[in-house]
C-alpha cells in the first residue's frame, strides 16, 4: 500500500485523529524475523505507520521517501555505522535514532538515554515501554539538533565578524573610506548579490591578496 | 586494584588479537586485572558505549578518539588513545571486473601504489567517457584510517574522491557479498576482510596499504578522559598488560595459537587458517595468484608499534580538515593533539623495560625504497608513497598543497 492510500485508509482515520499525525517509523534490519518482531510490538504499541527496510542498498533514497520522524535499528546491527556515515554526509537524512536491544542489561542501557548518546533498549520489546523510549529518543534528538544548530550558526557570525572587520580595513587603506563608508559599501554590495556580509568581506580579502 | 573486572570492547577484526590475548594468555592477570571482553558489531556502538561507561575501555580507530573530542561524530566528549593496537593491517580490493578493467591500463598484481593508482585513474577516465556511472568503493567508517588511506591514495593519483567516485559505507561482514554483487566496485577495509574477499574468488587486491603509507597508525586503545584520570593504576596496568600481549602477538612462533584463538565465533570467527596466513602478512592477492609475503603488513609490537605518536593524531586531525569533516582551527589542532597521550603510556611501561621514544610526535617521512641482496625492493624506511612529508608543526601547509595538488590534475 502507498503511504498515501495507507493515510486514507479507515484504520489511519481511526487511531490518528488529524490534529495529531502518526509516528512515522523506519525499521532498518536485513533479518526478516528480528525486524517482524519490532513491526509487530511497534504495532501492538500503537504505531501503524511503520516501513521495514532490509535492503541496504539506496539506503539513503529510502530514507528520504519514507520520510520517518524515527528511524529504529536493532543494536546488534552492523549496518548502523552506514546510517553514520549518511548522517554525516547529509543532514537531510538525519533523523533520531532508536536502537533496540534484546539484553536484559536495561539498566545501564537506560544510562545511555541519560547520557544523551541515543541509545535505547526494549527488553524483550515490551510493548508499555516503546512508547516512552521513543518519545524520549525524538524530543533528545531535536533538543540536540537545535543546539547543533545554535553552534553553527554561532561560529558562523563569529567567522563572518572577523572577515567583515578585515575587509573593512582594506576598503578603508585602499579607498580611503571611513569604517562606516566600508561597512555600508559591503552591506549595499551584500543586498545587491544576495549573499551574506560574510561572503562579501571573503571575496574582498581574496581580490586584494590576488592584486597584491 | 580494583577488584571488579574492566570491561573492554572490540569488533571482529584481526587487530583485536592483542586485547584478546592479554585477557586469554593472562598477561591482564598478570598486572591483577581482571577482563571482560564484548564483541560488538558496530564502530558506533563502541563509541556510545564508551561514553556512557558501558566499556571503560575499547579496541578503538584511532580517528574516532580524535572525532570524539571534537565534537564531530556525535557528541564532545574527550577520550584518549593511551596507546595503539598496532601498525598497517588495512587493503584495498576491487571487484573482478574493475580488475580487468585496471589491469587493461596497465595495473599488475603487487605493483606500487602510483601504478595501480594511475591504472584506476584512466580506467574512471575511460569510464566517464564511454558516460558510465562513477565507480562505488566503500570503507567501514566515516572516521577511520581506512577512510582517509583510500581518500589520499585516490588523490594523490588525481582522483577526486569526492567526485570521480562514490564512497560509502559498508560494515566488514556485509563487503564480500556487496562486491559480489556488484553493489560496491572495491573498498578498504582492515585484515582479515580483503582476503576473504579473495578466498571467495570475488576480488583482487590491489594494495595492501603498508604501500600507501608503511606503517601508518591504526586502531588504538581508547577510553574517555575522565576514566583515565580517575583510573590511573587501572590504566597503566591494562597498557602493560595489552603492550606484553602485543610482543606475543608479534612473534611468529605464537601465530598458530593466536590464529586458533582468534578463529572462535566469540571472537574473529573466521578460518584460522587465513587468520594465521594474515598474520604472518601472506596475502592472496588474486583467486589465481599464489600468496606473497607482504613485508610488515601488520606489526602489533615492532617499529614501536604501541607508541601513540602525537603525530598520528595530528595527521588523522589533517584528514578531517583536508576531506571537510571539520573546520580548521587551533584550538582543534590542539584537542586532536592532546587526545594521544604518548606521556601516559611511557609512564606506564617503564618497568618492563622496553625501548620508548622520547619525543611525542615525529615528521612521518617519505618512502625510501632500497633494493635488497636478493634484488627484491623492499622499504626501508616508513612513509607516504608519494614522497610527501607530514610535518606535525604544520598542519594548515600540508592541507593546503593537498588541495593543490587536486586542483592541478
Amino acid at each position: 500500500m502507498t503511504r498515501a492510500a495507507e493515510r486514507a485508509s479507515p484504520r489511519f482515520q481511526l487511531h490518528c485523529p488529524m490534529t495529531e499525525p502518526p509516528l512515522r517509523i523506519l525499521i532498518v534490519d536485513q533479518n526478516v524475523t528480528r525486524a517482524s518482531i519490532l513491526e509487530d510490538g511497534l504495532r501492538e504499541a500503537g504505531y501503524t505507520d511503520v516501513t521495514v527496510v532490509r535492503d541496504m542498498q539506496n539506503l539513503m533514497r529510502r530514507i528520504v521517501d519514507a520520510d520517518p520522524d524515527v528511524i529504529c535499528i536493532d543494536l546488534e546491527n552492523p549496518n548502523r555505522d552506514v546510517l553514520e556515515q549518511m548522517f554525516q554526509v547529509s543532514r537531510l537524512v538525519r533523523r533520531p535514532v532508536c536502537m533496540f536491544v534484546d539484553k536484559s542489561d536495561t539498566a545501564s542501557m537506560e544510562a545511555a538515554v541519560d547520557a544523551g548518546v541515543g541509545t535505547y533498549v526494549v527488553d524483550g520489546l515490551k510493548k508499555e515501554r516503546i512508547k516512552p523510549l521513543i518519545e524520549m529518543t525524538m524530543s533528545r534528538f531535536k533538543a540536540f539538533d537545535r543546539l547543533r544548530e545554535e553552534l553553527d550558526r554561532t561560529k558562523q557570525q563569529l567567522e563572518d565578524r572577523k572577515l567583515v572587520d578585515k575587509a573593512k580595513g582594506i576598503l578603508m587603506k585602499e579607498r580611503g573610506l571611513t569604517e562606516e563608508q566600508a561597512y555600508s559599501l559591503m552591506r549595499k554590495a551584500a543586498m545587491n548579490e544576495n549573499v551574506r556580509l560574510g561572503q562579501i568581506a571573503q571575496s574582498i580579502i581574496t581580490a586584494s591578496r590576488l592584486l597584491k | 586494584m580494583s577488584s571488579s573486572p574492566l570491561i573492554l570492547g572490540f569488533v571482529p577484526l584481526l587487530d583485536c588479537a592483542t586485547v584478546v590475548a592479554a585477557h586469554e594468555l593472562g598477561f591482564a592477570r598478570a598486572e591483577g586485572l581482571e577482563l571482560t571482553l564484548v564483541r560488538e558489531n558496530s564502530w558506533a556502538n563502541i563509541r556510545d558505549r564508551v561514553i556512557v561507561g558501558h566499556f571503560d575501555a575499547a579496541h578503538m580507530l584511532g580517528p574516532m578518539a580524535v572525532a570524539s573530542g571534537l565534537g564531530i561524530s556525535h557528541m564532545t566528549v574527550p577520550m584518549i588513545a593511551a596507546m595503539s593496537l598496532g601498525l598497517g593491517g588495512n587493503a584495498i580490493t576491487v571487484s573482478k571486473a574493475l580488475w580487468r578493467d585496471m589491469a587493461a591500463h596497465g595495473a599488475t598484481l603487487g605493483a606500487t601504489a602510483a601504478v595501480q593508482g594511475a591504472a584506476l585513474c584512466n580506467a574512471i577516465r575511460a569510464r566517464a567517457a564511454r558516460g558510465l556511472a562513477p565507480l562505488t568503493f566503500a570503507m567501514v567508517y566515516p572516521f577511520s584510517a581506512h577512510n582517509y588511506e583510500l581518500r589520499y591514495w585516490l588523490a594523490a593519483c588525481g582522483i577526486d574522491p569526492d567526485v570521480d567516485v562514490r564512497l560509502t559505507v559498508i560494515p566488514p561482514p556485509f563487503l564480500v557479498d556487496a562486491l559480489r554483487e556488484g553493489q560496491v566496485d572495491g573498498f578498504c577495509v582492515g585484515a582479515p576482510w580483503s582476503s576473504l574477499a579473495v578466498e571467495a574468488g570475488v576480488g583482487t587486491i590491489v594494495l595492501p596499504t603498508t604501500a600507501i603509507w608503511r606503517l601508518s597508525p591504526e586502531k588504538v586503545l581508547g577510553c574517555r578522559a575522565d576514566w583515565a584520570q580517575t583510573h590511573t593504576a587501572e590504566l597503566a596496568a591494562l597498557i602493560r598488560a595489552t603492550t606484553r600481549a602485543a610482543a606475543w602477538c608479534d612473534d611468529a612462533n605464537n601465530h598458530a595459537e593466536l590464529a586458533k584463538l582468534l578463529a572462535e565465533p566469540r571472537y574473529v570467527g573466521v578460518s584460522a587458517d587465513i587468520l594465521q596466513r594474515t598474520l604472518a602478512g601472506t596475502l592472496r592477492l588474486s583467486p589465481e595468484s599464489d600468496a606473497t609475503r607482504v613485508s610488515d603488513y601488520l606489526c602489533f609490537a615492532r617499529h614501536g608499534a604501541n607508541f601513540p605518536w602525537k603525530s598520528h593524531a595530528l595527521w588523522f586531525y589533517s584528514q578531517m580538515v583536508r576531506w571537510k569533516q571539520v573546520e580548521p582551527s587551533k584550538e582543534r589542532a590542539d584537542i586532536a593533539r592532546s587526545t594521544f597521550r604518548p606521556d601516559i603510556y611511557r609512564d606506564a611501561v617503564r618497568s618492563l623495560g622496553i625501548d620508548v621514544p622520547l619525543a611525542d610526535a615525529k615528521i612521518e617521512r617519505t618512502t625510501e625504497a632500497i633494493t635488497d641482496a636478493k634484488g627484491e625492493v623492499v622499504f626501508g624506511a616508513e612513509g607516504f608513497f608519494d614522497g610527501k612529508v607530514f610535518d606535525p608543526e604544520n598542519v594548515d601547509d600540508y592541507v593546503g598543497e593537498a588541495a593543490q595538488q587536486l586542483n592541478e590534475t
